[in-house]
């Protein structure tokens, strides 16, 4: 299942309702420790509020010079016998690959783990086309298995309980003679690990993402907790990276310096446990590395976002943090989002990407209660760009209508004072009245969403501003 | 307080919801002021910050609607709100409602610049260390996210009610987690804001106090509209209420005399 392919984003509120009521989802979502580890983290690192403000200013510079590194690093990677190829649409990316894939007669492509994958639907697009693509991270791992799209953008499978992990490889272990229902999560990473390493040895191509793309070397990084990306990039004789131009970073510097807040806002891990760099395909002295090293950079609208009110969200890292300290995504999971990114990035990402028309029940789906913004390593202003989509919304008049009525209805009364006295006047005598026996109302009409869950406190009967005129103006 | 310095002269935003349900921590809020040593005005024309229309997306109507707050508060030292979200949408927003108008701009600035939240205002700029009031009873705190986040609105508050005769605090888990009020979005997305003010109450329940404070009405009407349906028998009040020796003026918002 692929969200690229089908988005749900239209139906998000629906996606959301029924999120909220399944109790397997709820299970799973439970425990995500993620924010308690990341506060535990940076209170370890004193200087980590002003590496934010370096990380942000290495994006930010980089961006202004995007075009400028973005040759610089094609140049070094040339040098080094690496080739890029430069992907304006998700198409044009699927086809790069694929025409990769049949140069060498690929049968098999493993590939670590890559949200750019997701993004272009790779895996059912290689599928159709005679290449079977084999995930090699874990989480992905179930979900392929499972066939659903991830809904966390570093713990995939986060939605997945323990039981259901069980349930899944003991259906699908079969085939390899595994007959055992597991219980323990280190036999079941066992088992997945045994018929994995035999899946590496037989890929004729390695597919990973890159967190950093480095301009300086034409090298490309991941960082992983498994070290499924090494043997997906070193053991098959060619090694897809696929990117996106925003991963530009100028030097291996300032890579040490972003790196030094992705796994503590990420998993509040100091650093992640594999940190991989590679330049090139293997020269005449290495030891091991791939024959052929390409790099797939696909556009698909970022750079449109260059100098637009957007052009924050470029800086991000992808370390999930605002995720994790999301209450609205802690409460729904990622699916409901309907597309690749979920939570707060995925509200300001997803609306650039596929559209505010499609999207953007997203970026109103916050009570821009700011703490994403206080947690993001690259200080993105991501409540604020929610904002900026209402705002192209609302210009659009996708809005829905009673909104649209009721903001009117107020913005009419609320630039009239002496109206606005008589209606508030009004209303808090008579609600004041009805609501006196029990101090609120059990139903308000007009007021279904509050009055659904909640009772509405009754006024006091008076407002501050009749109250303070009857005492006379001091 | 030392009164012999120039008394600020304060314009009190009182805020749409506190003018409308609960004029109460208005007048808790010009008592403060005053005992503080201000001179507080409350200016007729007021009538909202604008943040209805401007977290809509609908800049137009924010910015009339702001015109008509700049015009009305010109000439003050302070303007002070009891909220951290309304002194945060002028402090912090309102320059950039009209980035694109420079004719505007210097007076955006002066009035966000001398914008406050009222709690944080008595102790950081007024210097108050303690009040007058007497409140017998266990207290917890939600930290409302405007005015934690926008406007640092933390430790004054408690400082404040540590002062309070009677009165003892009790640290609430998850106090910096949004109660899923959200202006709009608790009517438009009414099932996740149930889920997360239904998480704060249970949260609050958990402390064993009998009494929650905050600094914000929307979130505290959302709270309160919460335990009461759910039968929570908790308290619910704006801080200033109980700092201005006030709550035995009015009930429990939510509740009846
Ligand atoms: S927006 Fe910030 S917090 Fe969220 S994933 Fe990107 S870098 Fe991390």
């Amino acid at each position: 299942m692929s969200l690229a392919l089908h988005p749900t984003s239209k139906a998000f509120k629906a996606n959301a309702r029924a999120a909220l009521k399944n109790e397997t989802l709820q299970r799973a979502m439970g425990h995500l420790g993620f924010a308690q580890k990341r506060l535990e983290a940076v209170g370890r690192l004193p200087e980590f509020e002003a590496l934010r403000d370096q990380a942000r200013d290495i994006k930010n510079h980089t961006l202004q010079h995007l075009d400028f590194y973005l040759e610089h690093y094609e140049e070094k990677l040339r040098q080094s016998g690496g080739e890029v190829h430069w992907c304006r649409t998700p198409e044009e990316a699927r086809q790069a690959i694929l025409s990769i894939c049949r140069s060498v007669g690929a049968r098999t492509i493993t590939k670590g783990k890559t949200m750019v994958a997701e993004e272009i639907a790779l895996n059912p697009f290689l599928e159709a086309n005679g290449v079977a693509p084999v995930e090699t991270d874990l989480g992905e791992y179930i979900i392929q298995l499972r066939d659903e799209p991830p809904s966390h953008i570093i713990a995939p499978a986060i939605h997945v309980t323990k039981e259901q992990v069980a349930d899944t490889f003991l259906e699908k272990h079969a085939a390899y003679g595994k007959t055992k229902l597991l219980s323990e999560p280190r036999e079941m990473l066992e088992e997945a690990r045994g018929i994995l390493r035999e899946k590496f040895l037989g890929a004729d191509v390695g597919l990973t993402g890159a967190n950093f793309l480095i301009a300086e070397t034409g090298s490309s990084i991941i960082v992983t907790n498994e070290g499924n990306g090494d043997l997906t990039q070193l053991l098959p004789r060619v090694h897809i990276v696929l990117a996106t131009p925003e991963k530009m970073v100028p030097t291996l510097e300032d890579v040490s310096t972003i790196l030094r807040l992705l796994a503590r806002s990420a998993t509040g891990q100091e650093f992640s446990v594999y940190t991989t760099v590679s330049t090139g395909p293997k020269r005449p002295q290495d030891i091991d590395g791939p024959e052929q090293y390409h790099v797939v950079i696909l556009d698909n609208g970022r750079t449109a976002m260059l100098g637009t009110a957007f052009q924050d969200m470029l800086r991000c890292i992808r370390c999930s943090a605002c995720l994790n300290h999301c209450p609205v995504y802690n409460a729904i999971g990622g699916h409901a989002y309907g597309w690749v990114y979920p939570g707060p990035m995925g509200s300001v990402l997803t609306p650039g990407l596929i559209g505010v028309d499609q999207a953007g029940a997203l970026p109103n789906a916050s009570t821009f209660c700011g703490k994403c913004e206080s947690v993001c390593p690259m200080k993105i202003p991501l409540p604020g760009m929610m904002r900026h989509w209402r705002e192209r919304e609302y210009e659009q008049r996708l809005s829905p209508p009673a909104q649209r009525w009721g903001l009117a209805a107020w913005a009419f009364a609320a630039k009239r004072p002496r109206l606005y006295r008589l209606l508030t006047g009004l209303a808090a005598r008579v609600l004041g009245l009805w609501g006196r026996r029990h101090g609120n109302m059990h139903n308000l009409p007009l007021a279904g969403g509050w009055t659904q869950f909640r009772d509405f406190p009754a006024p006091e009967g008076k407002t501050f501003h009749q109250l303070w005129s009857e005492r006379g103006q001091r | 307080m030392d009164n012999t310095g120039k008394r600020p002269r304060v314009g009190l935003f009182v805020t749409c919801l506190v003018d409308l349900i609960r004029p109460t921590v208005g007048f808790a809020a010009v008592k403060l002021l005053e005992d503080a040593g201000c001179i507080v005005e409350v200016p007729a024309a007021q009538v909202c910050c604008g943040q209805p229309a401007y977290n809509s997306g609908d800049r137009a109507d924010a910015r009339d609607v702001a015109r008509a707050v700049i015009e009305a508060f010109e000439g003050f030292d302070y303007v002070v709100a009891p909220s951290g979200s309304c002194a945060g949408m002028i402090r912090l927003h309102y320059p950039e409602l009209f980035a694109e108008d420079a004719a505007m701009m210097p007076r955006v600035h002066h009035l966000a610049n001398r914008t406050h939240e009222l709690v944080s205002f008595l102790v950081d700029v007024m210097g108050v260390k303690f009040v007058a009031a007497r409140y017998d009873g266990t207290i917890t705190y939600h930290d409302s996210c405007s005015g934690l986040r926008e406007m640092g609105v933390k430790a004054q508050p408690r400082a404040l009610l540590g002062t309070v005769a009677g009165l003892t605090i009790k640290e609430l888990p998850g106090a910096e987690t949004c109660c899923g009020f959200g202006g709009t979005f608790c009517v438009k997305y009414p099932e996740i804001s149930n889920r997360m003010v239904g998480d704060k109450a249970k949260d609050v329940a958990g402390t064993g106090a009998d009494t929650l404070l905050a600094g914000d009405l929307g979130c505290l009407m959302n709270m309160a509209g919460k335990f009461t349906r759910d039968g929570v028998d908790v308290k619910v009040r704006h801080v200033a209420e109980v700092l201005a020796d006030m709550a035995g003026d009015v009930p429990p918002i939510g509740r009846a005399k």
